[in-house]
């Protein structure tokens, strides 16, 4: 049995901040994103990207990049735009949702870029 | 001819057997297992069961002459072997719906479950499964928020939730008690659970807990980000002090908060889901005494129908057992139930004990909570029977890790990502069997996964359950 260790995690370390869905990971491949989009895609899910400041992830509404890509099923052109969002805010979260407008509610949704967590 | 008030006893069968009837779409269906007294006829005994939980008694009266009793009587329609148990036969009786006050699961089971249950006739009876009709379904409040409600307020998406029943049940103060939720959730738990028992004991008061915890919530919730919640129990001895507790919470900005519903009753339970209905509070449900009805195969309640009992009351969590833990709980028949607290339309299914098509309408599903013995090593399991619309309790999975709470918290959510990414990559089939292989890979980047995986790697719970759906025998 490995020695005991401490849990490290604090109020002061910015990196204790965590984003839900898959945010105890390490960050996903590209080919494991690709994976995910692929996923939601099956699911019916209509595809979106939105991002946010580190410091403002708790909040519930992160800014939505353009429009949900309503019947989007080219995993392509979905991770392009995933691409272009990140380009665009290098220092955001940016995140990945499937919504299911059957559900009325998203079906999934996970960090795909993880901006420099500040505070 | 006239009618004529005849004194005396009549057999049942003459009035509430009716082989004939087809059932009204706004009927409430019933489904009993009847145990007959050995001499006493099928008909006869079903008849009897239709008639003592509708409008029979053992004598005619002559008041029976002044309404139109062949309206309002309960009919026993049909009659059917119980596979794999000759001495009991299944009895369908219908009842009118003008017999159950619009909204009342309590006036529904005094009368579905009341005196028959203690009829001479039969030896045992068990109510095996309810339809209640869309005309009643929406007469009902139903879960104060239900599945999609409780996502969007705590921000979970694309996975099970977390949770842990904080231990032990009896005897910590509130202040090590709050440690206790705080560990837990900084680990990486959504949620943690105040123990059923727990209520207001003489060692911890309920304000002083529900302060602590309190803190301890947003604490957890500055450092990791995340939204997170406790349930409080506000199950208490009388409506009144449960609906202090309840205000008390709210003014404190609880989340979530808790209720025993069979200890604490159908009146309260439906009126704490109204009222956290109005004051947007989650409502989540403990099942205490359910096994005492529904655990004897030939007597008692049907979970399956106090999973719908609840579901008209009110509640936005409902235990379900969990198939691989500690308790009781056979694969098909908890599949069968954890569908009744979800979808909105369920079908017929015998080879999952539902006896009859149900129909929800709009009413919220319920999230089914699975706890009780389980650990990190059942995960792909879990993942694989429950999906993502369920919470994943682990009490001693997260208590008992030997670095502590939040080490064992940070193991299940390591565990539980890991099977859903594969879930997502690999598809659901295949997870069981590739689940070593992925908790495997995962616990390379969490010391804390693979300290949990070496603890309970041996611990299973291999008995053969009690209550088994009847499968034939012969």
């Amino acid at each position: 049995m490995t020695e005991m260790q401490d849990y490290a995690s604090r109020l002061s370390d910015p990196a204790s901040r965590k984003f839900e869905t898959f945010s105890y990971l390490p960050e996903l491949s590209q080919d494991a994103i690709r994976s995910q989009v692929q996923y939601i895609c099956d699911k019916g899910w209509n595809p979106a990207i939105e991002h946010v400041e580190p410091e403002n992830a708790f909040d519930h509404y992160w800014y939505m990049w353009k429009l949900p890509m309503f019947g989007e099923t080219d995993v392509d052109r979905i991770l392009a735009e995933a691409e272009a969002c990140h380009k665009a805010n290098p220092n955001h979260h940016v995140r990945l949702i499937g919504y299911d407008n059957y559900a009325q509610s998203q079906g999934t949704a996970m960090v795909i870029f993880r901006g420099p967590i500040k505070v | 001819m006239a009618k004529t008030y005849q004194a005396g006893v009549k057999d049942y069968r003459e009035t509430y057997w009716m082989p004939d009837y087809t059932p009204k779409d706004t009927d409430i269906l019933a489904c009993f297992k009847i145990t007959p007294q050995p001499g006493v006829p099928r008909e006869e005994a079903a008849a009897a069961v239709a008639a003592e939980s509708s409008t029979g008694t053992w004598t005619t009266v002559w008041t029976d002459l002044l309404t139109d009793l062949d309206y309002y009587k309960g009919r026993a329609y049909a009659i059917e072997d119980v596979p794999g148990d000759d001495e009991c036969f299944y009895a369908f009786i219908a009842y009118p719906i003008d017999l159950f006050e619009e909204g009342s699961v309590v006036n529904v089971f005094t009368s579905l479950v009341g005196n028959v249950f203690g009829f001479k006739a039969i030896r045992a009876l068990r109510l095996e499964d309810v339809r209640f009709p869309i005309a009643y379904v929406m007469t009902c409040n139903g879960p104060p928020h239900g599945i999609q409600v409780e996502r969007d307020k705590l921000n979970k998406y694309g996975r099970a939730l977390l949770g842990c029943t904080i231990k032990p049940k009896l005897g910590l103060s509130a202040k090590n008690y709050g440690r206790a939720v705080y560990e837990c959730l900084r680990g990486g738990l959504d949620l943690t659970k105040d123990d059923e028992n727990v209520n207001s004991q003489p060692f911890m008061r309920w304000r002083n807990r529900f302060e602590f915890v309190m803190d301890a919530i947003h604490k957890a919730e500055r450092e990791t980000g995340e939204r997170k919640g406790h349930y409080l129990n506000v199950t208490a001895p009388t409506p009144d002090e449960m609906f202090k507790r309840a205000e008390f919470a709210k003014e404190l900005g609880a989340p979530i908060i808790m209720h025993d519903y069979l200890t604490g009753g159908f009146c309260a339970n439906t009126g704490l889901a109204q009222w956290c209905r109005d004051n947007g509070l989650l409502l989540h449900i403990h099942r205490a005494m359910h096994a005492v009805l529904d655990r004897h195969p030939r007597h008692g309640i049907h979970f399956r129908v106090l999973t719908k009992a609840l579901r008209l009351s009110g509640g936005d969590h409902l235990h379900s057992g969990t198939v691989v833990g500690k308790l009781e709980g056979d694969r098909d028949a908890t599949l069968g139930w954890i569908d009744l607290m979800r979808d909105s339309y369920i079908k017929e299914d015998r080879t999952r004990g539902i006896f009859f098509d149900q129909d929800w309408g709009s009413m919220p599903g319920i999230f089914p909570v699975a706890s009780g013995g389980i650990h990190v090593w059942h995960m792909p399991a879990l993942v694989t029977i429950f999906g993502d619309d369920a919470c994943l309790q682990f009490g001693g999975g997260t208590l008992g890790h030997p670095w502590g709470n939040a080490a064992g918290a940070a193991a299940n959510r390591v565990a539980l990502e890991a099977c859903v990414e594969d879930r997502n990559r690999n598809g659901a089939e295949g997870l069981e069997k590739r689940g070593g292989d992925v908790l495997r890979a995962a616990a390379k980047s969490s010391p804390e996964l693979a300290t949990a995986m070496e603890t309970w790697k041996e611990i299973k719970f291999e008995f053969d359950v009690v209550d088994k759906l009847d499968v034939a025998h012969k």
